[in-house]
């Protein structure tokens, strides 16, 4: 069977700058898969070049289709949910227009409303915090904002870049765990960078470890968990 | 007593217009980051549209809504041709098409229709309304049609679907592109509706002012420094900077010695500067509470 999203041979550029060299990568229908690497080893670029938002050669397929090269509106439509680095934050619309933003891309007011509750629902904070600016969220709400925009996308594919980032332990467990119901009952597949490498390696079924570009590991994560360099570079132990 | 009421609601009625020019600006310079120089040679040129229509037997209004679906048309036009090659381009790049498109249209303008003053038509006539000598029925009119459309723009982006794709086009491009939002579309319709904006203020000020290429340059002015007083990113403030200055514009030329109507251009300019000087961000820019 084929994977849902295919990345055979990437390479990404910021202008002239290479920054990704021949990447191969796949996310199984209804799977996880996680990207590591360290900090500037291109993991956020490669969700980028998934999105179309930079220039890139090499195949990427979605369901089958090419999108390599398409506007990044139009990958959206298909499907896809990008929750950025850095979180994304309308920081002058209120919380509730944020979550109405995630929704551009559908159409069908009471499905979108139906949506809402439900994001609100996984996330009660964001609901008591409805109508407030939502750059007067804290850091970790703003994330939740990030991940609660994506879904009311209603994704095949959600790309997540370090959702856990500046969040407190108890709430990053609430968050995987949402993640978790998402994937088992409404099948969303999903691409996951995680700086907490026990976590993402608890959480997902494939693992790619890349070094400056280059795919330097791959495998089922409950074997990647036991690997020496893994343990020792990413686990600590 | 009488005089002051009487200069306030004058003030008001090209505070309006004022309002609505700033309003324009406001939201181009959301869109694209830059001040459209040519606002109000659009305004003109849509002014002379109109004015062409009637000359032709069209009734006013009728002639009024057509100006602003053409206004609107030719405005997303000048972004695609013009604007979106030029996205990225340094602002230097913009200023020389900001003023090749002021240069092309007043020349264009006074070669269709030469440089002859001309009569511009009211649909609310001129005579004191309700027979009071308080404000005439041409300047309750536009403070009326100023209104409605300010309206009509809160409810837009407030309310509605595409208002806030809009705005979060304008507030962050690219995370509005990951949520499925066509922003140069976005774009390209800022510049269609800031297009017909302008028409309206056009079509409202031209009894006033008179008809012919150069109608709009203090008008204009006027525009930017409502716009400027109100903070070029808040759309609410260009539209009190522009009530503001019209009021200001009015009371000075009437009571402070010596500025009567030859220096009231100065009012403005004065009033840019002071802005800049004092708050830079104007008075109701970027009052947004917002964390790191
Ligand atoms: N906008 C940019 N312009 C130029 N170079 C960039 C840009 N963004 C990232 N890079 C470079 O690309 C490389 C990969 O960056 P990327 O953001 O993908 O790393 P990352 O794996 O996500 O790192 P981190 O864990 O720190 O988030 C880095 O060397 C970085 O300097
Ligand atoms: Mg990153």
């Amino acid at each position: 069977m084929s994977a849902l999203l295919e990345i055979r041979g990437l390479c990404a550029f910021y202008g002239r700058t290479q920054v990704l060299f021949g990447l191969d990568l796949d996310v199984a229908e209804g799977g996880v898969t996680t990207l590591l690497g360290a900090n500037g080893a291109g993991k956020t670029t490669t969700l980028r070049a998934v999105s179309g938002m930079l220039r890139t050669t090499g195949d990427i397929r979605f369901a089958g289709e090419r999108i390599a090269g398409r506007a990044i509106e139009d990958i959206v439509r298909l499907g896809i949910a990008h929750a950025p680095e850095g979180r994304g934050t309308f920081v002058r619309q209120t919380v509730e227009e944020n979550l109405q933003i995630g929704a551009m891309a559908r159409n069908g007011r009471a499905a979108i409303a139906a949506d809402m509750e439900r994001v609100y629902g996984y996330f009660p904070r964001l609901k008591e915090r409805r109508h407030q600016q939502a750059g007067t969220l804290s850091g970790g709400e703003q994330q939740m904002l990030a991940v609660g925009r994506a879904l009311m996308l209603r994704p095949r594919l959600m790309l997540l870049d370090e959702p856990s980032f500046g969040l407190a332990p108890l709430i990053v467990r609430e968050l995987f765990e949402i993640f978790r119901v998402l994937n088992r009952d409404e099948k969303v597949s999903m691409l996951l960078v995680e700086q907490n490498a026990s976590l993402a390696l608890d959480f997902a079924a494939d693992v790619y470890l890349i070094e400056t570009g280059r795919l330097v590991m791959t495998g089922p994560a409950h074997e990647l968990r036991r690997d020496e360099t893994i343990r020792r570079s990413y686990l600590g132990y | 007593m009488e005089l002051l009421l009487h200069q306030v609601l004058a003030g008001l009625a090209t505070g309006g217009i004022y309002a609505c020019l700033a309003l324009a600006l406001v939201m181009i310079y959301q869109a694209i980051d830059h001040l459209n120089f040519a606002q109000g040679e659009m305004a003109m040129f849509s002014t002379f549209i109109a004015w062409q229509l009637m000359e032709l037997g069209t009734p006013y209004w009728v002639a009024f809504v057509t100006t602003l679906a053409i206004s609107f048309v030719a405005g997303v036009l000048i972004d695609r041709v013009l604007f979106r090659p030029i996205h990225d381009a340094p602002i230097l790049s913009h200023i020389v098409v900001f003023i090749a498109l002021f240069g092309i249209l007043n020349s264009l303008a006074g070669f269709i229709w030469d440089f002859n003053v001309k009569n511009f038509p009211t649909p609310f006539g001129s005579r004191p309304l309700l027979g009071s000598g308080l404000i005439s029925s041409h300047d309750a009119g536009m403070i009326g049609v100023t209104i409605l459309l300010l309206v009509f723009l809160y409810v837009f982006f407030r309310h509605t679907r595409i208002g806030l794709a809009m705005r979060a086009a304008a507030a962050n491009p690219q995370s509005a592109r990951l949520a499925g939002i066509r922003v140069g579309w976005m774009i390209a319709l800022g510049w269609g509706m800031a297009a017909a904006i302008g028409a309206v203020a056009g079509m409202l000020i031209a009894p006033v002012v008179f008809l012919e290429p150069n109608m709009m340059t203090s008008v204009l002015l006027y525009g930017f420094a409502a716009a400027v007083v109100g903070g070029l990113t808040s759309p609410g403030g260009a539209v009190i900077g522009g009530f503001a200055v019209g009021i200001i514009e009015n009371l000075a030329g009437t009571f402070i010695p010596y500025v009567g109507r030859e220096l009231k251009l100065t009012i403005a300019l004065f009033l840019i500067v002071a802005v800049l000087l004092v708050k830079p961000s104007g008075l109701f820019g970027r009052r947004v509470v917002s964390r790191v």
